[in-house]
């Protein structure tokens, strides 16, 4: 436990780092005490992957002073780091997929090959962390290739271990044991940061929390006896925004479906999809709950057109009613189907190209082009309007895509992406990298949307979200879809035993 | 030296000007010392290269006149080179361009209709157009890297272009060169400027460089182009066909190229002759980096390159600058150039070092 | 001597030009690389290995010159490849240029001069052998670089090398954060690359062909390039193409001398055709190019 009289494992002092004008991180003071599990609490952008880079040598602080086990450290590499004793679990893991698990270990931790997959299985024996040195990474699970980034830091007998966001890729039931993991490592002496947006699990996990906002300290506290009330004030500077108003959805005829969908994409690690069957009807909003690379971006790419079906098999995806399998995105567009990716920069917008260029992608023959020429004056007023209607917070039109963050370059594209008015709306991870109050207007503008009547398909990682704005849901698993699930009579867990194959198991069983 | 690259929030507009004439003066600076290290007179060669193209009426004609094919193959490629499809075989059609347009001629040596130097550009455009669109046929049916096959082409070319002229269209009355016999005047371009070689082709390239830089600055054909080179999933995500991207790309840079080649054995050469390219089709590759790929600068990156030809001829003869020098001032100006143009997007900064 | 011994004697040699060029090409690719100026090191090593061995007599130092000379014209194309993510395609194209015309001035004096080759090595009672004898008895190059083949499929399958180059070239992001020195491997991959293609000219202009020409390289570095992606990034396989292209540029020669009225045009060409239908039956296969292709390959790495 945070001893009273020990000195801290880590501490920084006065830690700065700025990307040209962008401060992410002013002047950070942390303490980091031996044999505790500390939690580093900010929503996105909020500095706190960087500030973890400082630390563990990838990035170099511009100001400030770093102290491991009292003396004053620089760690210039991520090879000084490990040589202290700081171990990392990066969010998107540092694996490759076309090595072993062996050989990814190797890539870090010196020895003998043959000594090293002794190590893995023994290790992986006394923390919960098995997993087969020989396995191609491609091949594993999410939850095993957090083991295998676990493992390779445990391999080096860390002294502080930093996991970042570690439980955004994980179903419920995988959490639990993740963190029984953590605290047998604490037990045995190895401090650990947390870092996470997600309160609860701070509070079940930390024994102490450090919060930034906007790249600086705004509090600390024992998270063990801090509502969440208050942790979440000091995370975004006010209370959290209310939750949405409850409407019911009234669902009319069904605009998008799938039936007999079958599909082997061009990726050879993703699974195949297998028999999906869905409808969602105008006035509703439909969620595909499930981990990535269970067959979301085959799915997303089926249904907006970026991948078509031979004419053939075109009947497996209907719009209103018609056949459009065979049809391209910009086909499908005009028929009334919009869609925002989950990359948006490189796939819902180009980075190097000015946004009023950007609205042209998708809403070209909404008056934007002309006889074959680009319309500016069109185009920058429908950019003009889609700023102020969206809360777009950028210079203006000619701002490049690439200039914005995350937060509101996802208010742009939804923004572009709702003015064309569409029937149905098949959004991808609609809050991903999304700061609390941008992803709150997000989430209330599609409920908007689906009070006006448009379909609405979302797909995501965040279950809480889904909870939160789904009429129905379903779980995708191994490129298969699970039954509808209505929200109000489903639980977490329940989605999550859907994730994990447990309840599919029961379900083939009982039928 | 221990640098880091800054990424501007927009690109720098005086960089992207700036940028071609720091890499003309470092490759200036590094010629200098190459030429000298063989034993050159390197500042007479550097100089003689530099200002005798400007310096008299009938070497300028004679840089229009090379600026012609230049600027209408570095148009062509550059509209690719945006898109992402990297055609490096313009040498091969133009090959095909000068062989198809040479066909009429070699085939009919007494038509006299005026129709005929037109019906051959025709004909230079479709076959240049063929040649890449084999290309582009690998590239879109059979996933076949273009860069590769249409290099490919281009060596082939040169065997057809051989073996025409050492068998089937060698002039009989032609001391066995490798060469036709001459065309007939109705074969041959209008003149552009009386007392120059200059023809109608550098007008060809003119109306070229309006029609790119309509398409590419404001079409949305040029936008589609230009979106499936720098973003493909946003490509894909608007549903841009890439297919056709590649199609449309290759098939304008190979009539362009082709045209090129019809222009020359219609024009300065009036025959079809083994050295119809002089390495017009890579020269090009470099014009259309070195004008940013953007239309209007390609304008002036052609009448730089020509100038180095006309300048490198004139340096061979007052200086002994061997031939093979052009190349090596080609090579350097675009390895420059891609350095410099990164400042275009970038801003250089002292590393900074971690405090103590 | 029949065809076919003729073809399985000459094979060999003809292949390794581009098996050296071809294997230092793939290691470049394979760290996350694509160095199209592959033609342009090769001519330069020719070149200034052929200098140096008509003026020396000495073909270990020759090797090492051409060698060198790859290498260093390798590392002008890593300054703005590596220093400024400068697009690739653009730098290999210019160093293939640069590199090509530098060849052509330093070899200028020499047009056309030849110098004394490499002995071959006679194996006792194996080079004696019928048929295969004549396969058997090579020159100590064409033995280094097979050896050199099997090296590199070793070390990219078992050493912590190989596998350091494989992340980088897979994720090189992801490298950098566990502390894998990126711009370093590429830049060591990159001059190796270089010195390869370079003893690939050399072998071309002071043992394969004795003789100095401007452009006597002929294509074989694109082939080279292309040799990387006909074995689909595996080393084996890039080798096994060489031999293939080998054989069959004999095989050109065995042909002229037979007599068949074919112009000797078609023949030159033949290569190059080759290269264009090989590469459409092996990229054709997607998923295969997919699961091989090196992920990064082409792209800008900075931090």
């Amino acid at each position: 436990m945070a001893g009273g009289d020990a000195h801290p494992l880590l501490r920084l002092e006065g830690v700065s780092k700025s990307y040209g004008p962008v401060h992410a991180n002013r002047s950070v003071d942390l303490a980091v005490m031996p044999r505790s599990i500390h939690a580093i609490l900010g929503e996105n952008g909020a500095g706190k992957s960087t500030l973890m880079k400082m630390i563990y040598g990838v990035e170099t602080p511009d100001r400030g002073r770093i102290h491991w086990d009292g003396a004053p450290v620089a760690p210039a590499s991520p090879a000084e780091a490990r040589a202290l004793g700081i171990g990392m679990v990066f969010q998107h893991f540092s694996l490759f997929d076309t090595l072993t698990v062996l050989e990814n270990v190797a890539l870090v931790v010196p020895g003998k090959p043959r000594a090293l997959a002794a190590r893995i299985r023994d290790l992986g024996r006394d923390y919960g962390l098995e997993v087969n040195p020989d396995a191609r990474v491609h091949a594993l699970s999410v939850g095993e290739r957090q083991r295998v980034e676990i493992l390779r830091c445990l391999m080096l007998d860390p002294k502080l271990l930093i996991l970042d966001e570690p439980t955004a890729v994980l179903p419920p039931q995988m959490v639990a044991r993740l963190f029984d993991t953590l605290r047998a490592l604490r037990d045995r002496g190895v401090s650990i940061l947390f870092i996470s947006h997600k309160l609860d699990e701070i509070r079940a996990l930390c024994d102490t929390a450090t919060i930034l906002r906007d790249g600086v300290v705004t509090g600390r506290a024992d998270p063990r006896v801090t509502d969440t009330r208050t942790l979440a004030t000091m995370m975004i500077g006010r209370e959290m925004p209310s939750p949405l108003p409850a409407g019911t959805a009234k669902p009319g005829e069904v605009r998008l479906a799938l039936s007999a969908l079958d599909w082997t994409g061009p990726d050879p690690f993703a699974p195949p999809l297998e028999g999906i069957e869905l409808a969602v009807r105008a006035g509703e909003i439909v969620g595909i709950a499930g981990i990535s690379g269970n067959g979301q971006a085959d799915l997303a790419a089926l249904v907006s057109g970026e991948q078509v079906l031979p004419q053939a098999r075109s009947g497996a995806v209907a719009l209103d009613g018609a056949a459009i399998g065979h049809l391209g995105a910009e086909a499908r567009r005009k028929r009334g189907l919009a869609f925002v990716p989950e990359e948006r920069l490189g796939r819902g917008a180009i980075p190097e190209m000015a946004l009023w260029q950007n609205a042209v992608l998708t809403a070209h023959d909404r008056g934007l082009v002309r006889r074959g020429m680009i319309d500016r004056d069109a185009a920058t007023r429908f950019t003009e309007t889609c700023i102020a209607d969206f809360d777009v917070r950028t210079p203006g039109p000619h701002a490049e895509a690439g200039a914005l963050s995350g937060g509101n370059l996802q208010k742009f594209v939804m923004g572009r992406e709702i003015m064309l008015a569409p029937r149905v709306l098949l959004v991808q991870q609609p809050t991903w990298g999304v700061d609390v109050a941008a992803a709150a207007a997000i989430r209330r503008r599609l409920v908007e949307m689906r009070n006006a009547g448009c379909a609405i398909l979302v797909i995501s990682e965040e279950i809480e979200e889904l909870f939160e704005i789904c009429d129905r849901l379903h779980v995708l698993r191994a490129g298969r879809l699970s039954p509808s699930l209505a929200t109000p009579s489903t639980s977490a867990e329940e989605i999550g035993e859907w994730m994990i194959g447990a309840a599919e198991d029961r379900h083939a069983h009982a039928v | 030296m221990q640098f880091d690259l800054i990424r501007r929030d927009r690109a720098s507009i005086s960089m992207a000007l700036l940028a071609p004439l720091l890499a003309l003066l470092a490759t200036g600076l590094v010629s200098w010392a190459i030429f000298a290290a063989i034993g050159t007179p390197a500042g007479l060669a550097l100089w003689t290269m530099a200002a005798s193209p400007f310096t008299n009426w009938y070497d300028f004609s004679e840089v229009l006149l090379k600026m012609a094919p230049l600027l209408l193959i570095a148009q062509g490629l550059a509209i690719g080179f945006r898109a992402r499809v990297f055609n490096i075989g313009a040498e091969g059609q133009l090959i095909l361009g000068a062989i198809f347009a040479s066909a009429l001629p070699v085939w009919f040596p007494g038509a006299t209709s005026p129709l005929l130097w037109p019906a051959m550009m025709v004909a230079g455009m479709a076959g240049g157009a063929f040649w890449a669109g084999i290309a582009a046929f690998w590239r879109t049916r059979l996933n076949a890297n273009e860069i590769l096959v249409t290099l490919m082409l281009s060596l082939i070319a040169v065997q057809v272009l051989n073996w025409l002229l050492l068998g089937p269209w060698k002039d009989p009355a032609g001391f066995n060169f490798p060469q036709t016999a001459m065309f007939q005047a109705q074969a041959l371009l209008p003149g552009l400027l009386p007392g120059t070689r200059v023809n109608i082709a550098l007008l060809f390239a003119s109306v070229a460089s309006v029609a790119a830089y309509i398409l590419m600055q404001r079409g949305v054909a040029g936008y589609r182009l230009v979106v499936t080179g720098t973003a493909p999933r946003a490509a894909g995500y608007a549903g841009f066909s890439a297919a056709r991207g590649v199609w449309l790309s290759l098939l304008i840079s190979g009539a362009a190229a082709g045209l090129a080649g019809a222009a020359e054995v219609a024009g300065p050469l009036g025959q079809l002759q083994r050295s119809v390219s002089q390495g017009y089709g890579f020269a090009a590759i470099i014009v259309a980096y070195l004008g940013g790929l953007h239309p209007l600068g390609i304008v002036v990156s052609s009448l730089v390159m020509s100038a180095l030809y006309i300048g490198g001829d004139n340096a061979a003869v007052f200086a002994d600058l061997p031939q093979a020098a052009v190349r090596v001032v080609q090579g350097l100006l675009l390895t420059f150039y891609l350095i410099a143009a990164t400042l275009v997007r970038y801003r250089i900064v002292r590393a900074r070092v971690a405090p103590a | 001597m029949s065809p076919l011994e003729f073809i399985l004697a000459g094979t060999l040699a003809a292949a390794t030009p581009l098996l050296l060029a071809a294997l230092g090409e793939l290691v470049v690719e394979r760290s996350g690389v694509l160095n199209l100026g592959v033609e342009g090191m090769m001519a330069l090593g020719a070149a200034v290995a052929f200098i140096v061995s008509y003026h020396t007599g000495g073909h270990a130092l020759a090797f090492v010159a051409g060698a060198l000379a790859g290498m260093g014209a390798a590392l002008i194309f890593a300054v703005p490849v590596l220093m400024f993510r400068a697009n690739q395609v653009a730098a290999g194209l210019a160093l293939g240029i640069l590199a090509g015309g530098l060849s052509a001035l330093f070899g200028r004096p020499y047009e056309s001069l030849t110098v004394r080759a490499i002995p071959k090595i006679e194996i006792p009672l194996l080079s004696d052998l019928p048929i295969l004898g004549g396969m058997l008895t090579q020159d100590g190059v064409v033995w280094a670089s097979l050896a050199m083949a099997a090296l590199m499929a070793w070390a990219f399958r078992s050493t912590r090398l190989g596998w350091r180059i494989r992340a980088v070239g897979e994720n090189p992001a992801a490298a950098h954060a566990i502390g894998t020195p990126v711009l370093a491997i590429r830049a060591a991959c990159i001059a190796f690359g270089g010195a390869l293609a370079g003893l690939g000219g050399a072998y071309a202009a002071t043992v394969y062909t004795p003789l100095w020409a401007d452009g006597m390289i002929a294509g074989r570095g694109w082939i080279a390039v292309a040799l990387v992606v006909f074995g689909t990034w595996q080393t084996g396989r890039v080798a096994m193409g060489a031999i293939l292209f080998g054989a069959l540029s004999i095989g050109e020669l065995v042909v002229q001398a037979t007599g068949i009225a074919i112009p000797s045009q078609a023949l030159a060409a033949l290569p190059y055709l080759a290269t264009i239908v090989v590469l459409a039956l092996i990229s054709s296969n997607r998923a295969r190019m997919r699961l091989n292709s090196v992920a990064s390959l082409g792209e800008p790495f900075g931090r």
